[in-house]
């Protein structure tokens, strides 16, 4: 199968929350963020105002490198347009639900290094994905 | 305190329907209900606790409890998806031993073939107010299957499991489903077969998906004194326990399931070992699903699942663990998505004897059956109960 192309594909606009609103503002403007906890350091994902780990109410948002790994994916074959679903471990640590696009699906390997990409989606904000890098 | 002993399985009713156009929802729910309440020896008027999760209509158990016309003092709809019904065994028990209800009715009914629902391979958005996770997620396509198929590819990845040793699990539960007449896929497979149908999401093909069926199932859990009244055969509760395992706030580890924590608190709380289990029924919503639960549940080491599927040791009078003899989700059933109950129906059949006479387990005196619900790799709920006939 040869390099699929990810532009036909329409991507359902996520709902903004107003706690996710910053995440959602800074993909428009074609930042990743994270949340870090003032209190216990850890980084989570996805993004709360509480922490999960330690239950501080004082997270706050971290502008992420871009650069991670792929930790598992899986190539939506029966789609009427073939995608890759996939979990990417961003160089800040949390794993995050993401897709692999602009690539050779067939390539893809566990530990691939990605780097991070904005693509459209039908009337909501750009939604961050990754690519080989 | 513990609740080990304190219930019996006394009814259990499988329907045999796997397409019901004719059936409405709640239809199905009550007809189950008479089964297993009449397998059990009791009527209706016994029921004084009942148990349901989502896919029973309307607001909790309110509307089927109207519907059948019962009177329960105690009700329970906690839904950790198609794991529900294994959990409402143990929550039965509890209350139970608490005294809140002697005689406990678990029902399950579904009927997306009927309704047409792409249940597998389209992501699906539960609508109204989003759960928190659901922007992060949704709009990337989580689909059930490739979820369950992210975490194959781990764990191949891992642990060098193969296409082939997942699918022996399927070859098994086809061998025992040419036995069952009620069963969806009677057609015994190959490893060859499976790993040559059609590629859904990878690593996993369709003959690694379980069906899509119409139906339900009802339990019917009783204290001890009721049990000891009636003529069937006694199924005991020696253990029960539940536990939801999430992403863990981006900390994800695809490679075990909740089964870690369910299994290792059922074992203990009902004294036993997995080499003491005759029988396992394990939730099979696909191979994966099956391979990662026995490693989780202690009956192989991590990352050594493959090779305690492989080469038939699954399949009843041939292997040294027969699993899911009725054909389970993979071949039989999978009634509204929903493959806990069916599990703890099997799981009784063999202790009471009452299996077909060619996949029964010689001598099966301890049985476990375990569910899984959601999504292995999204969040997802686990539930394990390990009876004893007596």
């Amino acid at each position: 199968m040869a390099a699929q192309e990810t532009k036909q594909r329409k991507l359902p606009a996520p709902t903004v929350s107003a706690e996710a609103q910053a995440y959602w503002d800074a993909a428009n403007q074609g930042k990743l963020l994270v949340k870090k906890c003032l209190a216990c350091g850890e980084f989570h994902h996805y993004p709360r105002p509480l922490c999960p780990f330690c239950f501080s109410d004082k997270t706050e948002w971290i502008e992420a490198s871009g650069k991670g790994t792929i930790y598992a994916f899986s190539v939506m074959r029966r789609a009427p347009v073939p995608y890759a679903m996939a979990y990417v471990t961003l160089a800040e640590g949390p794993r995050m639900v993401t897709n692999i696009v602009d690539c050779d699906f067939d390539k893809l390997k566990c530990e691939q290094p990605v780097k991070v990409v904005f693509k459209p989606t039908e009337g909501g904000p750009l939604l961050p994905m990754f690519t080989p890098a | 305190m513990s609740i080990k002993g304190t219930a019996y399985i006394a009814g259990i009713y499988e329907h045999p329907t796997r397409l019901a156009k004719d059936l409405s929802l709640a239809q199905i729910h009550a007809e189950v209900a008479k089964g297993a309440l009449e397998d059990a020896g009791l009527t209706k008027d016994d029921v004084d606790g009942y148990f349901c999760a989502g896919d029973a209509p309307g607001l909790g158990p309110m509307s089927m409890v109207e519907y059948m016309g019962l009177r329960p003092r105690h009700v329970d709809a906690t839904d950790t998806g198609g794991s529900s019904y294994v959990l409402h065994v143990g929550h039965a028990a509890q209350a139970i031993a608490a005294g809140k209800c002697k005689v406990a009715l678990i029902t399950l009914a579904g009927r997306p073939r009927a309704e047409g629902m792409a249940t597998g391979t389209v992501p699906r958005s539960r609508g109204g107010t989003p759960t928190p996770d659901e922007p992060f997620e949704f709009p990337y396509g989580p689909t059930v299957v490739n979820m369950y198929a992210m975490c194959a590819t781990r764990h191949m990845y891992e642990f060098g499991t193969t296409s082939e040793q997942l699918a022996w699990i399927k070859v098994a539960a086809s061998h025992h489903a040419q036995h069952n007449p009620h069963a969806l896929l009677r057609d015994v497979v190959t490893v060859e077969d499976v790993v040559k149908s059609p590629m859904i999401a990878d690593p996993l093909h369709r003959l690694d998906c379980c069906v899509i069926t119409d139906g339900g199932g009802a339990i019917v859990v009783v204290a001890p004194e009721i049990a000891k009244s009636l003529k069937r055969p006694k199924v005991k509760l020696l253990g029960a326990a539940e536990f939801v395992k999430t992403q863990m706030g981006g900390k994800v580890d695809l490679t075990y399931s909740g089964a870690r924590v369910t299994g290792t608190a059922t074992f203990e709380e009902a004294g036993v070992k997995p080499s003491d289990i005759k029988y396992v029924s394990i939730y099979d919503s696909f191979t994966i699903t099956v391979l990662m639960q026995l490693e989780d549940l202690g009956f192989a080491e991590k990352g050594k699942g493959g090779k305690l599927v492989a080469d038939g040791n699954l399949i009843a009078g041939v292997g040294k663990l027969p699993f899911n003899t009725d054909g389970g989700g993979l071949c039989s059933n999978h009634p509204g998505n929903r493959g806990g109950l069916t599990k703890v129906l099997e799981a009784v059949r063999q202790l009471r004897g009452e299996a077909h006479p060619a996949v029964q387990v010689k001598n099966c005196d301890l049985a476990l059956a375990h569910g899984t619900g959601g999504s292995l790799g999204l969040r997802h709920g686990s539930a394990t109960v390990i009876l004893e006939r007596e």
